[in-house]
C-alpha cells in the first residue's frame, strides 16, 4: 500500500525534496477525492488548502456575469491546485471544479504557513516551487490575454 | 545531407501565372467561421501534385486572389483541399462558393514541411487556430506511411470549443497508434470536458523525446514564438525545428516583393522555414 509519504515524494511537485521535508509534510497531509462536478473551493473562501493532483481533472472556473462561468484553465494528475494559501489575505481567486472523479493529496497551508515561519529553509524550498508555477502561469494568462487566434 | 537542403519543393506544371479552372465539389463547415473547400480540376485539366505545406493562389473571379495553404492529402493530387476562414471580402467571397462554382487556382508554391528529413523520427505538430490546416497534409502522410515515421504528438490550441476545426479528425488521429493527440481551448465553458489553457500548456502532458523529435509549428506568429521558446526549454535543437510563416502573397514566385521577409520571399523561400533561418527576425518590429 502506498503511503501518503510516498506519494507526496514522488509527485513531480516535490521531486528532489529533502526526506525531513517531506516527512514534515506528511504531517499536514490527507488523502482526498471528489466526484465530478464537486467544488473543491469557490472565489473569495479563504485559502487554506493546496492539492497535489493524482488523477482526474479540474477546472478553475470564474465568473464573467454571463449566465455560466468560464473556464481560464484545467489541471491535471500531476500539477498542484491553488497557491493563494500562501500569499496574504489568504483568499481564493477562482472557482475550482472537478471535471472527473479526481484523486488528490490535500495540504494544510495554515499548517504549513506555521512550519515555514518556523523553519526559513523550508518556507524558502517551498517559495522557490512555488514561484516557478506562479511564473509559469503568469506567462500562459499573458499568452491568453493576447488572444492570438482573434480575427484582425 | 542539411536539413535546410532536404526540403522539397514542386514548380507548378503549367505557367504559374495563370490559374487553370478547378470545381468546387463540396464545401464542410468546420466552425461558424472557417470551411473546407475541395476542388477537382474542371475537364483536361490535370490535377496538381503538392508537398505537405505549400500553397495556391485561389482566384475567386471578379472578386479576387488568396493565398491558401493546402489542408488535403497529398496522396490524392486530384482532390485540393483548403480550409478557409472568412474574415474578410475575399476569403466571404471564397466560403461562400457551392458545389459546382468554379475557382482558379495557381500553384502549389512554396517550401513545404521537412517530410525527408522526418523520416525515422518522432513527429511533433504544434498547431493554434487555422494553423492546423497547413499541418494536416503532414499528419496524413505520417499515418499513411506509419513505419517511416516514430512517434507521432499533435498538440492543439484553438481560442474557443466552437473554434475547434478538424474536431471528428482529431478524435480519429488520437485513435491511432503510436500517436499523442492533445487539444486545448484558450476558454471554455460549461459543456467543455477538455483541456483549456494556451497551447504551450500543453507540454505538461505530451510526451516527448526531444533528442529524436523534429517539430512543426504553425499559428499567429506570437503564438509561435511562445512555442519555440518552450520547445527550446524541452531541449529540441533549434535545427530540428520549422515554422511556417504568413505574409501578404501576391505573384507567388518571389518576383513582386509583397511578401519580403528579410532578406526572404515567403512565397518562393517558405512558407516553411527552419527556425534557426529566421529566429533573429522573429524578435523584429514591421517585418
Amino acid at each position: 500500500m502506498e503511503t501518503l509519504e510516498r506519494i507526496i515524494a514522488e509527485h513531480p511537485f516535490f521531486a528532489d525534496l529533502e526526506p525531513a521535508y517531506t516527512a514534515l509534510l506528511t504531517g499536514c497531509a490527507s488523502n482526498v477525492r471528489f466526484s465530478p462536478g464537486t467544488y473543491i473551493f469557490r472565489e473569495g473562501q479563504e485559502a487554506n488548502h493546496f492539492y497535489l493532483l493524482r488523477s482526474g481533472k479540474i477546472a478553475l472556473e470564474t465568473l464573467t456575469g454571463r449566465s455560466s462561468p468560464i473556464t481560464v484553465e484545467t489541471l491535471e494528475e500531476g500539477d498542484v491546485l491553488g497557491w493563494s494559501w500562501l500569499v496574504p489575505p489568504y483568499v481564493c481567486n477562482f472557482h475550482a471544479r472537478a471535471l472527473q472523479e479526481t484523486r488528490a493529496i490535500a495540504l494544510d497551508g495554515k499548517c504549513l504557513r506555521g512550519k515555514c515561519e518556523q523553519n526559513h529553509d523550508l518556507g524558502y524550498e517551498f517559495l522557490k516551487r512555488f514561484a516557478q508555477i506562479m511564473v509559469r502561469r503568469l506567462h500562459a494568462t499573458r499568452f491568453q490575454l493576447l488572444d492570438v487566434y482573434a480575427a484582425r | 545531407m542539411t536539413a535546410m537542403a532536404a526540403i522539397d519543393t514542386i514548380s507548378p506544371a503549367q505557367d504559374p501565372r495563370l490559374p487553370e479552372p478547378y470545381v468546387v465539389k463540396r464545401v464542410d463547415q468546420d466552425t461558424p467561421d472557417t470551411f473546407s473547400l475541395t476542388l477537382h480540376p474542371e475537364g483536361s485539366v490535370k490535377p496538381i501534385p503538392f508537398r505537405p505545406g505549400q500553397f495556391s493562389m485561389l482566384w475567386v473571379f471578379g472578386v479576387g486572389e488568396l493565398p491558401i495553404s493546402i489542408s488535403g492529402d497529398a496522396s490524392e493530387p486530384n482532390k485540393l483541399v483548403y480550409t478557409v476562414r472568412s474574415v474578410g471580402k475575399a476569403t466571404h467571397a471564397l466560403v461562400s462558393r457551392g458545389a459546382g462554382d468554379q475557382v482558379g487556382v495557381r500553384g502549389p508554391f512554396g517550401v513545404g514541411w521537412p517530410m525527408e528529413t522526418a523520416r525515422g523520427r518522432d513527429v511533433v505538430i504544434v498547431a493554434g487556430g487555422i494553423g492546423l490546416a497547413p499541418l494536416r497534409p503532414v499528419i496524413y502522410e505520417v499515418l499513411g506511411n506509419r513505419e517511416q515515421y516514430g512517434r507521432l504528438v499533435i498538440l492543439y490550441g484553438a481560442r474557443s470549443p466552437r473554434d475547434v476545426i478538424y474536431r471528428k479528425e482529431l478524435s480519429a488521429w488520437a485513435r491511432q497508434r503510436e500517436t499523442q493527440v492533445l487539444t486545448t481551448v484558450d476558454y471554455g465553458g460549461l459543456s467543455w470536458h477538455g483541456h483549456v489553457g494556451v497551447v504551450t500548456t500543453l507540454f505538461r502532458y505530451a510526451r516527448l523525446h526531444p533528442s529524436r523529435s523534429i517539430a512543426m509549428i504553425c499559428g499567429p506568429e506570437i503564438m509561435m514564438r511562445f512555442v519555440t521558446r518552450e520547445l527550446e526549454t524541452l531541449g529540441l535543437n533549434r535545427d530540428d525545428i520549422y515554422v511556417s510563416m504568413e505574409r501578404n502573397m501576391k505573384c507567388g514566385e518571389g518576383f513582386c516583393g509583397h511578401c519580403q521577409y528579410g532578406a526572404h520571399f515567403i512565397c518562393k523561400d517558405g512558407p516553411v522555414f527552419p527556425y534557426q533561418k529566421i529566429r533573429p527576425l522573429l524578435d523584429k518590429y514591421e517585418l
